[in-house]
Protein backbone atom coordinates (compact mmCIF):
# COMPACT_ATOMS: atom_id res chain seq x y z
CA UNK A 1 0.00 0.00 0.00
CA UNK A 2 1.08 3.26 -0.98
CA UNK A 3 1.61 6.27 1.97
CA UNK A 4 1.35 8.88 -0.23
CA UNK A 5 -1.04 10.40 -2.33
CA UNK A 6 -0.49 13.15 -4.74
CA UNK A 7 -3.46 15.14 -5.74
CA UNK A 8 -2.68 15.88 -9.68
CA UNK A 9 -4.06 18.96 -11.32
CA UNK A 10 -5.95 19.92 -14.46
CA UNK A 11 -7.28 22.74 -16.25
CA UNK A 12 -10.16 21.83 -19.11
CA UNK A 13 -9.19 18.43 -18.84
CA UNK A 14 -5.81 18.83 -19.40
CA UNK A 15 -2.82 17.53 -17.15
CA UNK A 16 -1.17 20.77 -15.62
CA UNK A 17 2.79 19.94 -16.20
CA UNK A 18 3.38 21.25 -11.72
CA UNK A 19 2.04 17.79 -10.81
CA UNK A 20 5.47 16.70 -12.24
CA UNK A 21 6.95 18.46 -9.72
CA UNK A 22 4.91 16.69 -7.02
CA UNK A 23 5.81 13.47 -8.38
CA UNK A 24 9.52 14.04 -8.73
CA UNK A 25 8.75 14.88 -4.80
CA UNK A 26 7.74 11.36 -4.38
CA UNK A 27 10.09 9.61 -5.48
CA UNK A 28 13.23 11.48 -4.45
CA UNK A 29 11.82 10.78 -0.71
CA UNK A 30 11.64 7.54 -1.79
CA UNK A 31 7.54 6.67 -1.06
CA UNK A 32 5.74 4.41 -3.19
CA UNK A 33 2.91 6.37 -4.22
CA UNK A 34 -0.37 7.09 -5.92
CA UNK A 35 -1.76 9.71 -7.73
CA UNK A 36 -5.33 10.81 -7.88
CA UNK A 37 -6.81 13.41 -10.86
CA UNK A 38 -10.39 14.87 -10.63
CA UNK A 39 -12.13 16.45 -13.43
CA UNK A 40 -15.08 17.11 -15.19
CA UNK A 41 -13.80 13.72 -17.60
CA UNK A 42 -10.25 13.03 -16.68
CA UNK A 43 -9.76 9.32 -18.16
CA UNK A 44 -7.29 10.37 -20.45
CA UNK A 45 -5.55 12.34 -17.61
CA UNK A 46 -5.30 9.58 -15.65
CA UNK A 47 -3.92 7.77 -18.45
CA UNK A 48 -0.86 10.17 -18.72
CA UNK A 49 -0.24 10.00 -15.44
CA UNK A 50 0.30 5.80 -15.57
CA UNK A 51 3.31 6.97 -17.04
CA UNK A 52 5.34 7.77 -13.97
CA UNK A 53 5.28 4.84 -11.90
CA UNK A 54 2.48 5.58 -9.48
CA UNK A 55 1.37 2.14 -7.18
CA UNK A 56 -1.84 2.92 -8.91
CA UNK A 57 -3.45 6.39 -10.55
CA UNK A 58 -7.19 7.11 -9.24
CA UNK A 59 -9.53 9.25 -11.14
CA UNK A 60 -12.78 10.51 -10.78
CA UNK A 61 -14.46 12.12 -13.32
CA UNK A 62 -18.06 13.96 -12.61
CA UNK A 63 -19.61 17.57 -13.29
CA UNK A 64 -18.83 18.18 -9.53
CA UNK A 65 -15.49 18.71 -10.62
CA UNK A 66 -15.67 20.68 -13.78
CA UNK A 67 -14.45 23.96 -12.06
CA UNK A 68 -12.19 24.34 -9.49
CA UNK A 69 -13.86 24.80 -5.85
CA UNK A 70 -12.19 24.35 -2.95
CA UNK A 71 -14.37 23.09 -0.39
CA UNK A 72 -15.33 20.43 -3.10
CA UNK A 73 -12.19 19.55 -3.94
CA UNK A 74 -10.97 19.34 -0.01
CA UNK A 75 -14.28 16.86 0.99
CA UNK A 76 -13.26 14.98 -2.22
CA UNK A 77 -9.76 14.20 -0.94
CA UNK A 78 -10.67 13.20 2.51
CA UNK A 79 -13.06 10.84 1.41
CA UNK A 80 -10.19 9.17 -0.59
CA UNK A 81 -7.56 9.58 2.32
CA UNK A 82 -9.66 8.02 4.83
CA UNK A 83 -10.64 5.15 2.58
CA UNK A 84 -7.02 4.25 1.67
CA UNK A 85 -4.96 5.54 4.51
CA UNK A 86 -2.36 7.17 3.08
CA UNK A 87 -0.10 9.27 5.65
CA UNK A 88 0.83 11.65 3.54
CA UNK A 89 -1.12 14.22 1.06
CA UNK A 90 0.83 16.16 -1.21
CA UNK A 91 0.38 18.59 -4.36
CA UNK A 92 1.69 22.04 -5.50
CA UNK A 93 1.75 25.41 -4.57
CA UNK A 94 -0.01 26.72 -7.12
CA UNK A 95 -3.01 28.52 -6.41
CA UNK A 96 -5.11 25.82 -6.38
CA UNK A 97 -2.92 23.64 -3.95
CA UNK A 98 -3.03 26.71 -1.59
CA UNK A 99 -6.83 26.66 -1.75
CA UNK A 100 -7.57 23.52 -0.97
CA UNK A 101 -4.74 22.01 1.23
CA UNK A 102 -5.37 23.62 4.28
CA UNK A 103 -9.08 22.49 4.45
CA UNK A 104 -8.13 18.83 4.43
CA UNK A 105 -5.42 19.38 6.73
CA UNK A 106 -8.28 20.36 8.85
CA UNK A 107 -10.61 17.29 7.91
CA UNK A 108 -7.80 15.10 8.60
CA UNK A 109 -6.32 17.29 12.31
CA UNK A 110 -3.34 17.65 10.08
CA UNK A 111 -0.17 20.00 10.27
CA UNK A 112 0.36 21.01 6.46
CA UNK A 113 3.91 22.23 5.43
CA UNK A 114 3.45 24.85 2.98
CA UNK A 115 5.74 25.34 -0.16
CA UNK A 116 8.62 23.15 0.67
CA UNK A 117 11.74 22.67 -1.59
CA UNK A 118 13.62 20.31 0.26
CA UNK A 119 13.54 17.59 2.63
CA UNK A 120 15.58 15.22 5.03
CA UNK A 121 15.67 12.57 7.08
CA UNK A 122 15.93 12.57 11.11
CA UNK A 123 15.78 9.43 12.54
CA UNK A 124 12.34 8.19 11.76
CA UNK A 125 11.21 11.57 10.43
CA UNK A 126 11.15 13.30 7.91
CA UNK A 127 11.94 17.34 7.99
CA UNK A 128 10.76 19.93 5.34
CA UNK A 129 12.70 22.47 3.92
CA UNK A 130 10.59 26.00 3.61
CA UNK A 131 11.32 29.53 2.65
CA UNK A 132 10.44 32.10 4.93
CA UNK A 133 10.48 35.61 5.42
CA UNK A 134 10.91 35.93 1.69
CA UNK A 135 13.27 33.19 1.36
CA UNK A 136 15.71 35.10 3.82
CA UNK A 137 15.42 31.84 5.95
CA UNK A 138 14.69 28.47 5.28
CA UNK A 139 13.11 27.04 8.43
CA UNK A 140 13.86 22.95 8.99
CA UNK A 141 9.59 21.95 9.92
CA UNK A 142 7.88 19.06 11.43
CA UNK A 143 4.48 17.78 11.13
CA UNK A 144 3.79 16.27 14.20
CA UNK A 145 0.26 14.84 13.22
CA UNK A 146 -0.41 11.35 12.04
CA UNK A 147 -1.57 12.79 8.62
CA UNK A 148 0.79 15.19 6.72
CA UNK A 149 -0.28 17.28 4.21
CA UNK A 150 2.41 19.27 1.75
CA UNK A 151 2.76 21.59 -0.92
CA UNK A 152 5.60 21.49 -2.98
CA UNK A 153 7.04 24.61 -4.37
CA UNK A 154 7.45 23.50 -8.30
CA UNK A 155 10.68 25.55 -9.28
CA UNK A 156 12.35 23.22 -6.57
CA UNK A 157 11.56 19.84 -8.48
CA UNK A 158 12.21 18.92 -11.94
CA UNK A 159 9.39 17.53 -13.74
CA UNK A 160 9.36 13.58 -13.59
CA UNK A 161 10.66 11.71 -16.13
CA UNK A 162 8.17 8.60 -18.00
CA UNK A 163 8.58 5.52 -16.17
CA UNK A 164 6.74 2.38 -15.56
CA UNK A 165 3.34 2.12 -16.36
CA UNK A 166 0.76 2.19 -13.28
CA UNK A 167 -2.99 0.87 -13.09
CA UNK A 168 -5.76 3.40 -13.49
CA UNK A 169 -8.71 3.04 -11.17
CA UNK A 170 -12.24 5.15 -11.93
CA UNK A 171 -13.64 5.86 -8.47
CA UNK A 172 -17.05 7.20 -7.35
CA UNK A 173 -16.63 9.35 -4.69
CA UNK A 174 -20.37 10.13 -2.45
CA UNK A 175 -19.85 12.29 0.07
CA UNK A 176 -19.28 15.32 -2.05
CA UNK A 177 -21.80 18.24 -0.47
CA UNK A 178 -23.27 21.51 -1.96
CA UNK A 179 -20.60 24.10 -2.54
CA UNK A 180 -21.05 27.10 -0.80
CA UNK A 181 -19.69 29.06 -3.85
CA UNK A 182 -20.99 30.15 -7.56
CA UNK A 183 -18.36 29.48 -9.74
CA UNK A 184 -19.03 32.77 -12.54
CA UNK A 185 -15.91 32.38 -14.73
CA UNK A 186 -12.87 32.01 -15.50
CA UNK A 187 -10.95 34.65 -17.73
CA UNK A 188 -7.71 33.07 -18.81
CA UNK A 189 -4.88 34.79 -20.00
CA UNK A 190 -3.80 33.24 -23.28
CA UNK A 191 -0.32 32.72 -24.20
CA UNK A 192 1.06 30.23 -26.86
CA UNK A 193 4.55 30.77 -24.41
CA UNK A 194 5.58 28.48 -22.36
CA UNK A 195 4.18 28.47 -18.50
CA UNK A 196 6.72 30.42 -16.62
CA UNK A 197 7.19 28.16 -13.96
CA UNK A 198 8.45 25.38 -17.09
CA UNK A 199 10.20 27.36 -19.13
CA UNK A 200 13.57 26.71 -19.90
CA UNK A 201 14.65 30.38 -20.23
CA UNK A 202 12.84 33.43 -18.68
CA UNK A 203 12.77 36.94 -19.65
CA UNK A 204 11.68 39.88 -17.26
CA UNK A 205 10.65 43.42 -17.16
CA UNK A 206 10.45 45.78 -14.30
CA UNK A 207 8.89 49.12 -13.62
CA UNK A 208 12.45 50.78 -15.67
CA UNK A 209 10.46 49.94 -19.16
CA UNK A 210 8.27 52.60 -18.49
CA UNK A 211 4.66 51.15 -20.29
CA UNK A 212 3.35 48.25 -21.92
CA UNK A 213 4.09 49.15 -25.48
CA UNK A 214 7.86 48.99 -24.34
CA UNK A 215 7.46 46.13 -22.23
CA UNK A 216 6.04 44.11 -24.77
CA UNK A 217 7.98 45.56 -27.93
CA UNK A 218 11.68 44.90 -26.02
CA UNK A 219 10.78 41.65 -24.38
CA UNK A 220 8.82 39.44 -26.86
CA UNK A 221 11.20 39.20 -30.01
CA UNK A 222 14.23 38.41 -27.02
CA UNK A 223 11.28 35.76 -25.42
CA UNK A 224 10.80 34.37 -28.62
CA UNK A 225 14.35 34.54 -30.31
CA UNK A 226 14.88 32.22 -26.33
CA UNK A 227 11.50 30.25 -26.80
CA UNK A 228 10.99 31.13 -23.63
CA UNK A 229 8.76 32.56 -21.00
CA UNK A 230 7.99 36.00 -20.23
CA UNK A 231 7.94 37.45 -16.14
CA UNK A 232 7.62 40.57 -14.78
CA UNK A 233 8.13 42.40 -10.98
CA UNK A 234 5.31 43.24 -9.09
CA UNK A 235 5.50 47.15 -10.22
CA UNK A 236 5.21 46.30 -13.69
CA UNK A 237 2.24 44.19 -13.15
CA UNK A 238 0.76 46.87 -10.78
CA UNK A 239 1.45 49.04 -13.61
CA UNK A 240 -0.47 46.84 -16.06
CA UNK A 241 2.57 46.05 -18.30
CA UNK A 242 2.00 42.83 -17.80
CA UNK A 243 -0.64 40.52 -16.40
CA UNK A 244 -1.00 39.23 -13.13
CA UNK A 245 -0.01 35.58 -13.28
CA UNK A 246 3.72 36.59 -14.54
CA UNK A 247 4.75 38.39 -11.81
CA UNK A 248 7.70 36.72 -10.35
CA UNK A 249 8.60 37.03 -6.48
CA UNK A 250 7.29 36.23 -3.02
CA UNK A 251 3.78 36.35 -3.55
CA UNK A 252 4.01 35.41 -7.14
CA UNK A 253 5.52 32.91 -8.70
CA UNK A 254 8.70 31.28 -8.05
CA UNK A 255 11.01 29.99 -11.07
CA UNK A 256 14.23 28.38 -11.45
CA UNK A 257 14.99 28.47 -15.26
CA UNK A 258 18.22 27.83 -16.33
CA UNK A 259 18.87 31.26 -17.91
CA UNK A 260 16.53 34.20 -16.03
CA UNK A 261 17.18 37.56 -17.61
CA UNK A 262 16.20 40.62 -15.70
CA UNK A 263 15.59 43.73 -17.16
CA UNK A 264 15.43 47.25 -15.62
CA UNK A 265 14.06 45.45 -12.51
CA UNK A 266 15.89 46.64 -9.15
CA UNK A 267 16.09 43.31 -7.00
CA UNK A 268 14.20 43.78 -4.24
CA UNK A 269 14.07 41.01 -1.71
CA UNK A 270 10.84 40.33 -2.52
CA UNK A 271 11.58 39.97 -6.48
CA UNK A 272 14.88 37.82 -5.45
CA UNK A 273 12.67 35.35 -3.39
CA UNK A 274 11.44 34.15 -6.84
CA UNK A 275 14.12 33.61 -8.47
CA UNK A 276 16.88 33.72 -6.82
CA UNK A 277 17.22 29.77 -7.69
CA UNK A 278 17.85 30.42 -11.39
CA UNK A 279 20.79 28.53 -13.07
CA UNK A 280 22.34 31.35 -14.89
CA UNK A 281 21.60 35.00 -13.71
CA UNK A 282 21.48 38.28 -16.37
CA UNK A 283 21.14 41.49 -15.08
CA UNK A 284 20.21 44.11 -17.60
CA UNK A 285 19.98 47.95 -15.65
CA UNK A 286 21.31 51.68 -16.13
CA UNK A 287 21.98 51.82 -12.15
CA UNK A 288 25.14 50.43 -11.46
CA UNK A 289 24.22 49.88 -7.67
CA UNK A 290 21.21 47.72 -8.36
CA UNK A 291 20.77 44.93 -5.90
CA UNK A 292 20.19 43.00 -8.51
CA UNK A 293 23.44 43.01 -9.54
CA UNK A 294 24.30 41.04 -6.15
CA UNK A 295 22.58 37.99 -7.57
CA UNK A 296 23.57 38.13 -11.61
CA UNK A 297 26.32 35.96 -12.83
CA UNK A 298 26.78 38.50 -15.50
CA UNK A 299 25.59 42.17 -15.78
CA UNK A 300 25.29 44.79 -17.85
CA UNK A 301 25.10 48.31 -16.99
CA UNK A 302 22.79 50.31 -19.20
CA UNK A 303 19.75 51.04 -21.47
CA UNK A 304 17.59 48.53 -21.99
CA UNK A 305 16.42 50.05 -25.03
CA UNK A 306 19.63 49.76 -26.68
CA UNK A 307 20.90 46.93 -24.99
CA UNK A 308 17.54 44.31 -25.23
CA UNK A 309 17.32 44.21 -29.36
CA UNK A 310 20.99 44.26 -29.59
CA UNK A 311 20.60 40.63 -27.12
CA UNK A 312 18.21 39.89 -29.03
CA UNK A 313 19.71 40.34 -32.70
CA UNK A 314 23.16 38.56 -31.82
CA UNK A 315 20.71 35.58 -30.34
CA UNK A 316 19.15 35.36 -33.40
CA UNK A 317 22.02 35.29 -35.67
CA UNK A 318 23.55 32.63 -33.72
CA UNK A 319 26.92 33.80 -34.20
CA UNK B 1 -22.02 45.66 6.49
CA UNK B 2 -19.80 44.67 9.68
CA UNK B 3 -16.08 43.10 9.18
CA UNK B 4 -13.79 41.03 11.31
CA UNK B 5 -10.25 41.82 9.81
CA UNK B 6 -6.71 40.34 10.68
CA UNK B 7 -4.10 43.14 11.44
CA UNK B 8 -1.06 41.29 12.15
CA UNK B 9 2.28 42.60 13.36
CA UNK B 10 5.44 41.69 11.14
CA UNK B 11 9.05 42.75 10.54
CA UNK B 12 9.40 45.94 7.82
CA UNK B 13 8.87 44.33 5.01
CA UNK B 14 12.43 46.45 3.52
CA UNK B 15 14.22 44.91 6.53
CA UNK B 16 17.30 42.73 5.77
CA UNK B 17 16.45 39.15 7.96
CA UNK B 18 19.64 36.96 9.06
CA UNK B 19 19.38 33.97 10.84
CA UNK B 20 20.68 33.74 13.98
CA UNK B 21 23.84 31.53 14.16
CA UNK B 22 22.31 29.31 16.80
CA UNK B 23 19.37 28.89 14.14
CA UNK B 24 16.86 29.32 16.56
CA UNK B 25 15.34 32.15 14.60
CA UNK B 26 16.29 35.37 13.04
CA UNK B 27 17.90 38.33 14.45
CA UNK B 28 15.36 40.89 15.68
CA UNK B 29 17.71 42.81 17.54
CA UNK B 30 17.21 46.30 15.66
CA UNK B 31 13.85 45.11 14.03
CA UNK B 32 11.65 47.78 13.02
CA UNK B 33 7.51 46.32 12.66
CA UNK B 34 4.92 47.60 10.89
CA UNK B 35 1.12 45.99 9.96
CA UNK B 36 1.60 42.73 7.85
CA UNK B 37 0.77 44.51 3.79
CA UNK B 38 -2.03 42.05 3.15
CA UNK B 39 -4.01 42.60 6.33
CA UNK B 40 -3.75 46.41 5.33
CA UNK B 41 -4.72 45.92 1.83
CA UNK B 42 -7.78 43.87 3.73
CA UNK B 43 -8.15 47.15 6.40
CA UNK B 44 -8.02 49.34 3.74
CA UNK B 45 -10.80 47.15 1.27
CA UNK B 46 -12.74 47.07 4.79
CA UNK B 47 -12.98 51.00 5.78
CA UNK B 48 -13.48 51.66 2.11
CA UNK B 49 -16.77 49.87 2.18
CA UNK B 50 -18.15 51.52 5.48
CA UNK B 51 -16.69 54.59 4.69
CA UNK B 52 -18.87 54.49 1.09
CA UNK B 53 -22.11 53.07 3.14
CA UNK B 54 -21.53 55.50 5.92
CA UNK B 55 -22.51 52.98 8.16
CA UNK B 56 -21.09 49.13 8.88
CA UNK B 57 -17.91 48.06 11.09
CA UNK B 58 -14.89 47.47 11.08
CA UNK B 59 -13.31 45.43 13.54
CA UNK B 60 -9.47 44.60 13.70
CA UNK B 61 -7.76 41.52 15.81
CA UNK B 62 -4.29 40.67 16.12
CA UNK B 63 -3.18 37.90 18.40
CA UNK B 64 0.24 39.24 20.48
CA UNK B 65 1.81 41.13 23.51
CA UNK B 66 1.13 44.51 23.86
CA UNK B 67 3.83 45.55 21.65
CA UNK B 68 1.46 44.82 19.15
CA UNK B 69 -0.34 47.94 19.69
CA UNK B 70 1.36 49.79 17.56
CA UNK B 71 0.52 48.31 14.78
CA UNK B 72 -3.28 47.61 15.98
CA UNK B 73 -3.04 51.58 16.40
CA UNK B 74 -1.89 52.26 12.81
CA UNK B 75 -4.96 50.21 11.83
CA UNK B 76 -7.22 51.60 13.49
CA UNK B 77 -6.22 55.04 12.28
CA UNK B 78 -6.87 53.39 8.83
CA UNK B 79 -10.43 53.88 10.04
CA UNK B 80 -11.07 50.54 11.56
CA UNK B 81 -13.51 50.98 14.66
CA UNK B 82 -12.29 48.69 17.12
CA UNK B 83 -10.01 46.33 18.10
CA UNK B 84 -9.14 42.95 19.79
CA UNK B 85 -5.72 42.12 21.08
CA UNK B 86 -5.74 38.19 22.12
CA UNK B 87 -3.38 38.18 24.68
CA UNK B 88 -0.30 35.84 24.13
CA UNK B 89 3.36 36.05 24.77
CA UNK B 90 5.95 34.24 21.96
CA UNK B 91 2.82 34.10 19.51
CA UNK B 92 5.82 33.06 17.33
CA UNK B 93 5.86 29.15 18.55
CA UNK B 94 2.33 28.98 17.38
CA UNK B 95 1.46 27.50 14.02
CA UNK B 96 -1.35 28.38 11.56
CA UNK B 97 -4.16 26.01 12.90
CA UNK B 98 -3.72 27.34 16.48
CA UNK B 99 -4.33 30.93 14.93
CA UNK B 100 -6.91 29.78 13.35
CA UNK B 101 -8.60 28.21 16.18
CA UNK B 102 -8.06 31.62 17.95
CA UNK B 103 -9.54 33.52 15.62
CA UNK B 104 -12.14 31.33 14.93
CA UNK B 105 -12.93 31.73 18.29
CA UNK B 106 -12.74 35.54 17.78
CA UNK B 107 -15.36 35.43 14.66
CA UNK B 108 -17.89 33.20 16.39
CA UNK B 109 -17.92 36.09 19.30
CA UNK B 110 -18.21 38.78 16.69
CA UNK B 111 -20.30 37.14 13.92
CA UNK B 112 -19.55 39.30 10.95
CA UNK B 113 -21.07 39.52 7.72
CA UNK B 114 -17.41 39.47 6.27
CA UNK B 115 -14.04 38.05 7.80
CA UNK B 116 -11.31 40.00 5.73
CA UNK B 117 -7.69 38.43 5.94
CA UNK B 118 -4.06 38.84 4.00
CA UNK B 119 -3.75 36.27 1.88
CA UNK B 120 -0.45 35.18 3.62
CA UNK B 121 1.90 36.68 5.97
CA UNK B 122 5.32 38.09 5.01
CA UNK B 123 7.05 36.76 8.05
CA UNK B 124 5.81 32.96 7.54
CA UNK B 125 4.88 32.96 3.71
CA UNK B 126 2.70 29.89 4.37
CA UNK B 127 -0.51 31.17 3.47
CA UNK B 128 -2.85 28.81 5.21
CA UNK B 129 -4.47 30.41 8.06
CA UNK B 130 -7.62 32.00 5.83
CA UNK B 131 -8.58 28.82 4.29
CA UNK B 132 -7.74 26.67 8.10
CA UNK B 133 -10.76 29.15 9.18
CA UNK B 134 -13.10 28.50 6.11
CA UNK B 135 -12.98 25.07 6.77
CA UNK B 136 -13.41 25.22 10.28
CA UNK B 137 -16.43 27.45 9.87
CA UNK B 138 -17.49 26.43 6.62
CA UNK B 139 -17.52 29.48 5.36
CA UNK B 140 -17.72 30.41 1.33
CA UNK B 141 -14.05 30.78 0.97
CA UNK B 142 -12.46 32.89 -1.94
CA UNK B 143 -8.50 33.86 -1.35
CA UNK B 144 -6.53 35.81 -3.13
CA UNK B 145 -9.31 38.17 -4.20
CA UNK B 146 -7.85 41.33 -6.11
CA UNK B 147 -11.47 42.75 -6.61
CA UNK B 148 -14.87 43.16 -4.59
CA UNK B 149 -18.27 43.92 -6.02
CA UNK B 150 -20.80 43.77 -3.19
CA UNK B 151 -24.40 43.01 -4.62
CA UNK B 152 -27.08 42.37 -1.92
CA UNK B 153 -26.79 39.78 0.40
CA UNK B 154 -23.80 38.23 -1.89
CA UNK B 155 -20.23 39.79 -2.98
CA UNK B 156 -18.60 39.18 -6.19
CA UNK B 157 -15.28 39.19 -6.21
CA UNK B 158 -12.01 38.49 -8.69
CA UNK B 159 -8.73 35.93 -7.73
CA UNK B 160 -5.85 35.78 -9.11
CA UNK B 161 -5.20 32.49 -10.02
CA UNK B 162 -2.53 30.63 -11.84
CA UNK B 163 -3.45 31.15 -15.20
CA UNK B 164 -5.70 34.25 -15.42
CA UNK B 165 -8.68 35.37 -13.35
CA UNK B 166 -11.31 33.80 -11.74
CA UNK B 167 -15.01 34.97 -10.52
CA UNK B 168 -16.75 33.44 -7.54
CA UNK B 169 -20.03 34.79 -6.44
CA UNK B 170 -20.46 34.30 -1.96
CA UNK B 171 -23.33 34.46 0.14
CA UNK B 172 -22.59 36.36 3.58
CA UNK B 173 -20.79 35.56 5.94
CA UNK B 174 -18.03 34.70 4.05
CA UNK B 175 -14.22 34.65 4.32
CA UNK B 176 -11.89 36.16 1.74
CA UNK B 177 -8.28 36.67 1.50
CA UNK B 178 -7.03 39.63 -0.50
CA UNK B 179 -4.07 40.25 -2.75
CA UNK B 180 -1.60 43.16 -3.77
CA UNK B 181 -3.95 44.50 -6.08
CA UNK B 182 -7.42 45.21 -4.36
CA UNK B 183 -6.01 48.84 -3.19
CA UNK B 184 -3.46 50.71 -2.44
CA UNK B 185 -3.55 51.34 1.49
CA UNK B 186 -4.37 55.22 2.50
CA UNK B 187 -1.25 56.16 4.79
CA UNK B 188 -3.42 57.75 8.30
CA UNK B 189 -3.23 61.39 8.88
CA UNK B 190 -1.85 62.39 11.90
CA UNK B 191 -5.27 63.80 13.25
CA UNK B 192 -6.80 60.07 12.64
CA UNK B 193 -3.78 58.77 14.32
CA UNK B 194 -4.50 60.78 17.24
CA UNK B 195 -8.35 59.93 17.45
CA UNK B 196 -6.70 56.33 16.97
CA UNK B 197 -5.47 56.47 20.44
CA UNK B 198 -8.98 56.50 21.87
CA UNK B 199 -10.78 54.21 19.95
CA UNK B 200 -11.50 50.57 21.90
CA UNK B 201 -8.44 47.85 22.10
CA UNK B 202 -9.73 45.08 24.07
CA UNK B 203 -7.65 42.69 25.23
CA UNK B 204 -8.74 38.99 25.90
CA UNK B 205 -6.89 36.44 27.72
CA UNK B 206 -6.47 33.27 25.78
CA UNK B 207 -8.08 31.15 28.52
CA UNK B 208 -11.10 33.23 28.65
CA UNK B 209 -11.59 31.53 25.44
CA UNK B 210 -13.16 28.24 24.76
CA UNK B 211 -10.74 26.49 22.74
CA UNK B 212 -7.78 24.35 23.34
CA UNK B 213 -4.68 24.25 21.94
CA UNK B 214 -2.88 21.36 21.65
CA UNK B 215 0.70 20.80 23.80
CA UNK B 216 2.46 19.82 20.77
CA UNK B 217 1.99 22.02 17.73
CA UNK B 218 0.94 20.54 14.57
CA UNK B 219 3.92 22.08 12.62
CA UNK B 220 7.02 22.97 14.74
CA UNK B 221 10.47 24.73 13.07
CA UNK B 222 13.26 22.47 14.49
CA UNK B 223 15.65 25.03 13.28
CA UNK B 224 16.46 28.14 10.65
CA UNK B 225 18.89 28.33 8.02
CA UNK B 226 20.42 30.65 6.08
CA UNK B 227 19.76 30.14 2.38
CA UNK B 228 22.42 28.94 0.51
CA UNK B 229 24.10 32.52 -0.99
CA UNK B 230 24.78 33.70 -4.24
CA UNK B 231 27.31 35.64 -5.46
CA UNK B 232 27.22 38.22 -7.77
CA UNK B 233 29.21 37.66 -10.72
CA UNK B 234 30.81 39.84 -13.48
CA UNK B 235 29.68 43.07 -15.57
CA UNK B 236 30.38 43.36 -18.74
CA UNK B 237 31.36 46.40 -20.63
CA UNK B 238 29.56 45.54 -24.15
CA UNK B 239 26.34 43.28 -25.19
CA UNK B 240 29.04 41.48 -27.39
CA UNK B 241 30.63 40.39 -24.69
CA UNK B 242 27.44 39.35 -22.58
CA UNK B 243 26.10 37.33 -25.69
CA UNK B 244 29.90 35.72 -25.89
CA UNK B 245 29.56 34.77 -22.26
CA UNK B 246 26.08 33.20 -22.40
CA UNK B 247 26.83 31.10 -25.84
CA UNK B 248 30.67 30.28 -24.62
CA UNK B 249 31.48 29.84 -20.86
CA UNK B 250 27.49 29.76 -19.37
CA UNK B 251 26.29 27.41 -22.37
CA UNK B 252 22.26 28.80 -22.03
CA UNK B 253 21.72 30.19 -25.73
C1 LIG C 1 4.28 42.51 0.67
C2 LIG C 1 5.08 42.74 -0.55
C3 LIG C 1 5.14 41.75 -1.50
C4 LIG C 1 5.86 41.95 -2.67
N1 LIG C 1 5.92 40.92 -3.58
C5 LIG C 1 6.66 41.10 -4.69
C6 LIG C 1 6.79 40.06 -5.67
O1 LIG C 1 6.23 38.96 -5.51
N2 LIG C 1 7.54 40.29 -6.77
C7 LIG C 1 8.18 41.49 -6.99
O2 LIG C 1 8.84 41.65 -8.03
N3 LIG C 1 8.07 42.48 -6.09
C8 LIG C 1 7.32 42.33 -4.96
N4 LIG C 1 7.21 43.37 -4.08
C9 LIG C 1 7.70 44.70 -4.49
C10 LIG C 1 9.19 44.92 -4.33
O3 LIG C 1 9.44 45.33 -3.02
C11 LIG C 1 9.66 46.00 -5.31
O4 LIG C 1 8.92 47.18 -5.11
C12 LIG C 1 9.52 45.61 -6.78
O5 LIG C 1 10.07 44.32 -7.01
C13 LIG C 1 10.24 46.61 -7.63
O6 LIG C 1 9.93 46.41 -8.99
P1 LIG C 1 10.94 46.92 -10.13
O7 LIG C 1 12.27 46.37 -9.88
O8 LIG C 1 10.30 46.66 -11.44
O9 LIG C 1 10.87 48.50 -9.94
P2 LIG C 1 11.96 49.57 -9.36
O10 LIG C 1 12.39 49.12 -8.03
O11 LIG C 1 11.31 50.84 -9.54
O12 LIG C 1 13.17 49.35 -10.32
C14 LIG C 1 13.20 49.77 -11.63
C15 LIG C 1 14.61 49.55 -12.13
O13 LIG C 1 14.68 49.84 -13.51
C16 LIG C 1 15.94 50.45 -13.77
N5 LIG C 1 15.79 51.21 -15.03
C17 LIG C 1 15.02 52.29 -15.27
N6 LIG C 1 15.11 52.64 -16.55
C18 LIG C 1 15.95 51.79 -17.15
C19 LIG C 1 16.45 51.64 -18.48
N7 LIG C 1 16.07 52.49 -19.46
N8 LIG C 1 17.31 50.65 -18.73
C20 LIG C 1 17.71 49.79 -17.75
N9 LIG C 1 17.27 49.89 -16.50
C21 LIG C 1 16.39 50.87 -16.19
C22 LIG C 1 16.21 51.29 -12.56
O14 LIG C 1 17.58 51.55 -12.43
C23 LIG C 1 15.66 50.41 -11.45
O15 LIG C 1 16.67 49.56 -10.92
C24 LIG C 1 6.52 43.17 -2.89
C25 LIG C 1 6.47 44.17 -1.92
C26 LIG C 1 5.77 43.95 -0.74
C27 LIG C 1 5.77 45.03 0.30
Amino acid sequence: MSKLLIVAEQRDNQLKKVTLSAITFAKKEGFSFDIIILGSSVESVAKELSEYGAKRVLYSSSPLFENFIAKTYAEAIHEVVVKNDYEYIVSTSTTTGKDFLPRVAVKLNAGMASDIIGAEKDGDSLLFKRPIWAGAAVALTEITTPYKVISVRVSAYPPAEKTTISPIESITLTKISTPNVKFISLQENKSTRPELTEAMAIVSGGKGLKSKENFNALLEPLADALAGAIGASRLAVDSGYATNDLQVGQTGKSVAPNLYIAVAISGAIQHLAGMKDSKVIVAINKDDEAPIFEVADYGFVGDAFTAIPKLTELIKSGK
Amino acid sequence: MRFLVTCKRVTDPEMKIKVLNDGSGVDLEDANYAVNPFDEIAIEAAVQKIEEDGEGEVVLVAIGDEEYDEQIRHGLAMGANRAIRVVVENGETLDSDSIAKILVAIYNEEKPDIFMLGKQSIDGDSSQVPQLIAEYLDLPQATFVSKIEYLNSEVRVVREVDGGFETLQLSTPALISVDLRLNEPRYPSIPNMMKAKKKELKEIELDDLDISLPQKQKVIFRKLVSPPKRKGGVKLSSIEELYDKLKNEANVL
